[in-house]
Parts: C-alpha cells; structure tokens; sequence
C-alpha cells in the first residue's frame, strides 16, 4: 500500500546511493520535481535508466550524481544537444560517466520484460547494427518454435523508478493519461516506486485512456503540483518548450549551469 | 519563371513532402521529417495517417510540435498507447508505410549513424543515440532519409551502424533479416538519390532547380554514381511555400524559431 508523504521524505527514504534509479515520462509527465530533490540530498554513484534522458538527466549528471547512464535516445528534443550529457561524455566532467544504450524498442522491451517477471525481452531489431557490438545487453536467440533469428535485450528492473501522475486518491490509487510511456512497465519493473502527482482526490474520476497503478505497487505517493514543469501534465499544464529552448544557452556552459544549480535547485524551490 | 524564391532547406522539406502518398501510414521523427510530413498533410495528402513514437496513433497537429510528445499530438490522436505498444504493435509487425529518417552520416549503402562521430569510447562528438531509428530503418515498408548533402555527412563509411540501409549492399537486408524494402529514397538540399536496384549503391537520380551534378559530386564523400537520366525536381509552388512557412512560423505553438 502506498503511503501519502512529502517528497523529502519519499526521496531519502526511496532512493538510495549507487542505485538503478528510473525516471520515466516520455515528453510527457516527466518527474522533474523530485529529480530535483534527488540533486538536493546529493544522491551519487546512481545508475540512471531512461529512454530519453531529457533535461532531468542533463541536470542529474551535471550534478555528479549519475555514474553511469543507460538510455537510447539522449538529445533535447527539438532542440539539439544535451550539453551536460555530452560534456560527461565527451571530457568526464564533473565525472566520467559510462553509457549503456539501447534503441528505444530494446529499452522498452527490457522494461516489458522486468515488469513481466521474465529475465528478457524478444524483438526484430539491432541485427546488421554496431549498438549490438557496443552493448553487453544484446544477444541473438533462436526461435524454438520456427528455426528464426531474434534480438534479445535483458529485463530491466530498476531499484526504484520514480513517475509524475495527474492525481492519485487518499488509499494511493494512481492515475495518468495522455501519453503514458513506459511508466506503468518501468513502475511494475522495479523494487521500490515513487509517484508525484498534481492532486489528491477522494475518488478517482473516470477517464477515457487512462492507465491507473493500484496502490499495492506503489510505495509513496507525493503532492508536487506542476511537478513536471517543464515537461508538462496534460490536463494541467502546457510543455514549457521556451525553457527547452533556454536550457541550450544553460547548460552549455559549466558556470551558467552551476549558477542555475545554485539559484533553482540548491537554494529555494524550483519554479512549478 | 517563377518570382517566388525559396531556401534550399525548404527545396528539400517540399521534396520530402511529395515523397508521401496521400493515405500513407507515416512513422514521423521530430524536425524536418515531422515539418514534412504535416506539409504534406496540409496540401496533397489530406489522409496522411501520422504515427509518433510517443504513441499518438492518427494525430492532427493544427501547428508543428517543438518534440515527439507536445500535448497537440495527443490531443489529436486517434488513440494513444503505449511505447512498447507502438513499437511491438504498429512498427515491428510491418504496419508501418514510410519512415522518415535523419543522419548525422549516411554512407553509400545508406547505413545511418546518429551515435558518435570519431571512436565509440572516445568521440571526436556524442550525438543523441538510436532512439526509434534502428527498428523504423529495419521494419517500415519503406524508409526515405533526409540530409543536408556534403562530404562530412555522405561518407564512404559510416562511424558507427546506428540504423542499417543496405548493409554491404545487394542480399544484406534479407541476410539481417530486415523486412522493409530500406531507404528508396535519400533526400538532400541539392538532389535526390536513390539505390541502384543491381547493387544497392545510392545514386544520384535527380537535381534540385540550379544545382549541378558537379556540386553534387563534390558534396559527396565516394565517387558519386550518377544516373544516365537524372532528373530535375519542379520547383516549390507558391502555395507550398505558403503553407510550409506558415507552419514553420508555429512550432510549439509559440511561434517561436527552431534551433
């Protein structure tokens, strides 16, 4: 059963040091509030999992926390490049950073298969490519039905993954719609979940499309209105993409993003 | 002759365009792909069915989206499902019509690499990664590429495999497995090449107006194969203009440039 808390509480008591830490949201609904709070109780040595690191995992790395990084697609959408990302990458800086990457149906498949209870994943795909050659997470398998060559990816089943929802009610039922990713694999994939939502209901409404997490595979469950921001809640907020287009000038520059650590992250709260 | 003048960035979005047939079912990228794609839903393919990777089935966006996943996509959608859905569902099985693919490099078989530039440990520069582009390149009926030409992005080969073309060349895709037809099309700011159907090899099938098939070999990095009767693409209309810019004018909804 899920408990109601704050998201200081959740995150000291949920995410650990040297974790595999998920935090999920495809464009959408992505968590940044309590990546924020993860910064603020300086977590390090992480293994962040995410199928598109964004800018929540732009500013987890620049922070120091994230030791190695597994992930398949890591720009700013729209935009161009993940600076910090690739200032890690490219001079290991503020420290080295090892990369695991995956396409995005190997990193969701591994989800799938984490949440299934299977140790891997079967998929077309990585065959003729060099991702195979470059990740220990990819091997062929023989279809024992008819003789065919697959891809296999391992399941995925992150230590604690952490999701942003529209709302959840008081026993911790949660529930999000619009595009809802991968979360409810990678929540079902993990040891220890945390979801921050935009309210807390006495009832759940019905909602066409929605995908809602019972509260027994949930952990904790934190009210963190605009919690997302700038990504967005649909139903609640817009996609902030002039901030998208800010963080370039941000995070292309070692002081620029230490001042914005400072005045948004260290010190006050994050604007919602 | 034409007043109306044009960019050889919007010469190469017009052409990408008219590479969708009206009905098609397109698996859209974000940037030029998606820009293309809804210019082409706004003039001659009214019908063009839209697939994002964010799963928005179907999605209508009254202005371009600033990435994958804006809230107009969905908004719009048909239905939206889930990641793993729209990748095991709708792209592995050979739903899908066109893909629609960018490159930092492509090579003369038209492999793809959007992963580094340099040595994998050690790049020269980290680009974002495969995303949806390996499985769009192996299981799309049929992929069209889309690249600025020049001697640094079509190369003899490739860095890094990130999505495969034609392999080695001729057998290589039904060898791996593949089951689209790869990319029938690479189109860039000065032409359009096409595989060499003995081979594989991409060659120069048609100029964009103005451009010389000199200018196009010297912005290719092999000895470009031209074809005995290559082409020349119709100029922009100025109701394609029109259009394109109007979009372009939009995305995100704010209005504001594209970087």
């Amino acid at each position: 059963m899920a408990r109601i808390t704050t998201l200081p509480d959740a995150v000291a008591e949920l995410v650990r040091d040297g974790d595999v830490l998920a935090m999920e949201g495809f464009t959408h609904l992505i968590p940044f509030a309590a990546a924020h709070e993860v910064i603020r109780q300086r977590r390090h040595d992480l293994t962040a999992a995410r199928m598109t690191p964004d800018l929540i995992y732009d500013q987890l790395i620049g922070a120091g926390c994230v030791r190695k990084l597994v992930f398949s697609w890591g720009g700013n959408p729209g935009v161009g490049s993940l600076h910090r990302f690739r200032d890690a990458v490219e001079n290991g800086w503020p420290v080295p950073l090892e990369l695991e990457e995956h396409s995005h149906a190997g990193m969701a498949n591994r989800y799938v298969a984490g949440a299934s209870g299977v140790p891997f994943a079967v998929l077309r795909g990585y065959s003729g490519t060099s991702l195979a050659g470059h990740s220990p997470g990819v091997a062929t398998v023989t279809c024992p039905f008819t003789g065919e060559q697959l891809s296999a990816v391992p399941a995925l089943c992150p230590d604690v993954t952490v999701v942003h929802a529209q709302r959840a009610d008081r026993a911790g039922n949660v529930q999000l719609w619009g595009i809802t990713g991968v979360q409810k694999e990678a929540v079902l994939a993990a040891r220890r979940s945390l979801v921050t939502v935009e309210e807390l209901v006495d009832e759940l409404p019905p909602q066409p499309g929605a995908v809602v997490l019972p509260t027994w595979v949930v952990d904790a469950v934190a009210v963190v209105p605009g919690g997302a921001h700038p990504s967005y809640t649909q139903g609640f907020s817009k996609r902030d993409n002039g901030y998208y287009q800010a963080w370039d000038a941000i995070s292309r520059d070692r002081a620029a993003f230490a001042r914005w650590l400072d005045e948004q992250v260290y010190t006050g709260e994050v604007r919602a | 002759m034409s007043e109306v003048s044009w960019t050889t960035d919007e010469m190469m979005t017009v052409v990408a365009a008219r590479a969708l047939p009206d009905r098609a079912l397109c698996f859209v990228g974000i940037g030029l792909p998606s820009t293309a794609a809804n210019l082409a839903k706004a003039t001659h393919a009214p019908d063009l069915v839209l697939v994002y990777e964010s799963g928005t089935l179907g999605a209508k966006p009254p202005h371009l989206p600033l990435s994958i996943g804006d809230g107009i996509l969905a908004e719009t959608a048909d239905t939206v499902v889930s990641v793993p859905e729209v990748f095991n569902y709708w792209l592995q099985p050979g739903r899908i019509d066109v893909g629609f693919l960018g490159a930092a490099q492509i090579d003369r078989f038209g492999n793809i690499n959007t992963t580094v530039i340099g040595d994998y440990r050690e790049p020269k520069v980290r680009l974002p990664g495969a995303g949806g582009a390996p499985e769009i390149a192996a299981s799309c009926r049929e992929v069209v590429v889309v690249v600025r030409q020049s001697t640094r992005t079509l190369v003899p080969e490739v860095d890094f495999v990130t999505s495969v073309g034609f392999g080695r060349g001729a057998g290589d895709r039904e060898r791996l497995g593949l089951t689209g037809a790869g990319p029938r099309r690479v189109i860039t700011d000065l032409g359009v090449l096409e595989p060499d159907p003995a081979d594989c090899e991409l060659t120069l099938t048609r100029l964009h107006p103005g451009v010389s098939v000199e200018q196009a070999r010297d912005a290719t990095g092999w000895p470009l194969r031209v074809a005995a009767d290559v082409g020349v693409a119709e100029p922009p209309t100025a109701a394609e203009l029109g259009v394109l810019r109007r979009l372009e004018a939009t995305v995100g909804g704010r209005g504001g440039p594209r970087a």
